[in-house]
């Protein structure tokens, strides 16, 4: 299969969010970068895919700036054959749809893989907006895929519960949590990955849509009430009189 | 001008979900002194419709062909989009559980609109603009969206937003079925509902354990206190990874999100991945033996206990209460 892994740069998930003085901007000081955690399961499953296969190709592509290479070639470390850095700050979903969808329109792929959602905005709109904008079907969450010639058979959640569908070779699918363990590159992929092609294409004039106002951080509660282990069933009364929940 | 909200229905009823969805939408048409149109789709039993004018529609929508009893997301769109027109909607909105997440970006760009998935709030209108409180960086943060374009969508997250009585017409029109066989590319095989408990994602009772429960066999007082109060049951990551629960069950960054009523967190120390997956609870209880847990301070109550001897003497309390309440 010739495969298309999206992926998305996100602080890893162990940062402490805060934003500017004037609420306009994530401070971004100090923080680590990683690749989208459902990401890296949708490249390792594409790999798995081919591997399984006995052949095929996998591209990574993502939207952004220069200093997010280093996920790129991590990618490419990992195992995927070819990556592109579509050169542009990712604020706007339909934007990045748009990018991506342009350039993979007239390449052929069989199979379009995104995260379920990104960690730091949790839009997760990319997929589906590629998938209208390449008129492919997308199957959304999915927590296993096997292949026989060009049918998929794919577990997906639903609400309430857990379906399979069948889907022909063109399409799109997001990734989640049960469908693979992340792999992890060893020194021989670190080795390889210097080499890999890495071409960077200047943006199209896609529109945004969208735009972030200004941010805010949760409120701080106003503390915890602690009961006494030995008086434990106090609580149910507080939930009920006072919380007002059960 | 019409705001259209996507007033979907399971087996031919529609869960409180749908209804949140359709009182928000009735907020939102509010904002601009429009009316609010439902769109329905496939078969609904009985007189199940009349609901939806409780909730804030001015008319409703339907259409009953019962090919679209199967939920696909190129198709649904395209029905829901065919119901835009009619309405004359600018904006649109639904639910942002699964089914919404799959449909959101297919819509946004069937109608070029500009698309804001988890609200939580009710939107401000400036102009032609609406600002959207949306959870980012799951929920270590918030961030107001601006929707610029002619056209908008908003998906709401479940639990975000009371129920409001307005007792609107609902007036029923239908519509002929747009969506044609072929518009079903992804072929649903087999079904595999959880039956007999209640789905994680919509509980406004969750009751939660981690590794303070020392392995899987004890998991039996978990499930007993979830159906004592009426909730879903849920894990950490650590516990979900040592297959301890499936996956299914298992909130935080990497799982779940979700904001229940009431969120009990028994012998979770609460990592920072897990706390962003279910800090939006309104009410949270940690139980934990140890007092600087991370849980306690973003729990509304605490007990410094072992689970194992604590769970037991609520859930005794809990069957007192029931039986008295």
């Amino acid at each position: 299969m010739k495969i298309l892994v999206c992926i998305s740069n996100v602080p890893d998930t162990t940062t402490k969010i805060t934003f500017t003085p004037d609420n306009k901007a994530f401070n971004k000081a100090g923080v680590q970068y990683i690749i989208n955690p459902y990401d890296e399961l949708a490249l390792t499953k594409a790999l798995e895919l081919n591997e399984a296969a006995g052949g095929g190709t996998v591209t990574v592509i993502h939207v952004g700036a220069v200093d997010t290479e280093a996920n790129l070639r991590k990618a490419l470390a990992v195992g995927a054959d070819d990556a592109v850095r579509i050169d542009a700050e990712p604020t706007d979903a339909f934007f990045v749809a748009n990018e991506i969808a342009t350039y993979a329109k007239d390449k052929g792929f069989d199979i379009v893989f995104t995260g379920r959602e990104s960690i730091d905005y949790n839009g997760g709109q990319v997929g589906g907006m590629v998938a209208e904008l390449l008129d492919l079907p997308m199957v959304n969450v999915i927590n296993s895929i096997t292949l026989a010639g060009s049918t998929a058979t794919i577990e997906r959640d639903i609400d309430g519960g857990r379906e399979v569908v069948h889907v022909d070779t063109p399409f799109v699918v997001s990734a989640q949590k049960e469908l693979t363990e992340p792999r992890i590159p060893n020194m021989r992929g670190i080795m390889m990955a210097r080499s890999k092609p890495l071409q960077v294409i200047a943006p199209s004039a896609t529109e945004k849509r969208t735009e972030i106002s200004q941010y805010q951080a949760p409120q701080a509660k106003a503390g915890c009430k602690f009961i006494d282990a030995n008086d434990a069933e106090s609580l149910i009364q507080l939930l009920h009189n006072e919380a007002k929940v059960i | 001008m019409s705001v259209l909200v996507f007033a979907e229905n399971s087996g031919g009823q529609f869960k409180k979900a749908t209804f949140e969805a359709v009182s928000y939408a009735a907020a939102v048409a509010a904002l601009s002194g429009s009316e609010l149109t439902a769109i329905v789709l496939g078969t609904i039993a009985g007189d199940a419709l009349s609901a939806l004018g409780t909730y804030g529609a001015d008319k409703v929508i339907h259409i009953s062909d019962a090919s679209l009893n199967t939920f696909e997301a190129h198709a649904t769109a395209k029905a829901i989009a065919a119901a835009a027109e009619a309405a004359g909607a600018k904006t649109v909105v639904i639910s942002n559980n699964y089914s919404g997440k799959a449909l959101a970006p297919r819509l946004s760009v069937k109608l070029k609109a500009a698309l804001a998935t988890g609200a939580v709030a009710v939107p401000t209108a400036d102009g032609n603009s609406l600002t959207v409180r949306r959870t980012v960086f799951s929920n270590k943060g918030f961030a107001d969206l601006t929707l610029n374009s002619d056209h908008k969508i908003i998906s709401l997250t479940p639990n975000s937003h009371k129920l409001v009585e307005l007792n609107k017409a609902g007036t029923l029109s239908t519509l002929p079925n747009p969506v044609v066989a072929a518009d079903f590319k992804a072929k649903t095989v087999e079904l595999k509902k959880v039956s007999g408990k209640i789905p994680l994602t919509e509980a406004e009772l969750v009751v939660s354990a981690g590794r303070g429960m020392k392995g899987p066999e004890n998991w039996g007082m978990i499930e007993e206190m979830a159906e004592l109060l009426g909730a879903a049951t849920a894990c950490s990551k650590p516990v979900s990874d040592l297959h301890w629960r499936g996956h299914e069950e298992h909130v935080g960054q990497t799982g779940i999100t979700i904001k229940p009523n009431l969120y009990i967190a028994i012998g979770i120390s609460g990592a920072i991945q897990h706390l962003a997956g279910v800090s939006g609870s309104k009410v949270i209880v940690a139980i934990n033996t140890d007092k600087e847990a991370p849980f306690f301070k973003i729990a509304d109550y605490g007990i410094v206990g072992d689970a194992l001897e604590i769970v037991p003497k609520l859930n005794a309390a809990i069957s007192k209460f029931k039986a008295a309440n």
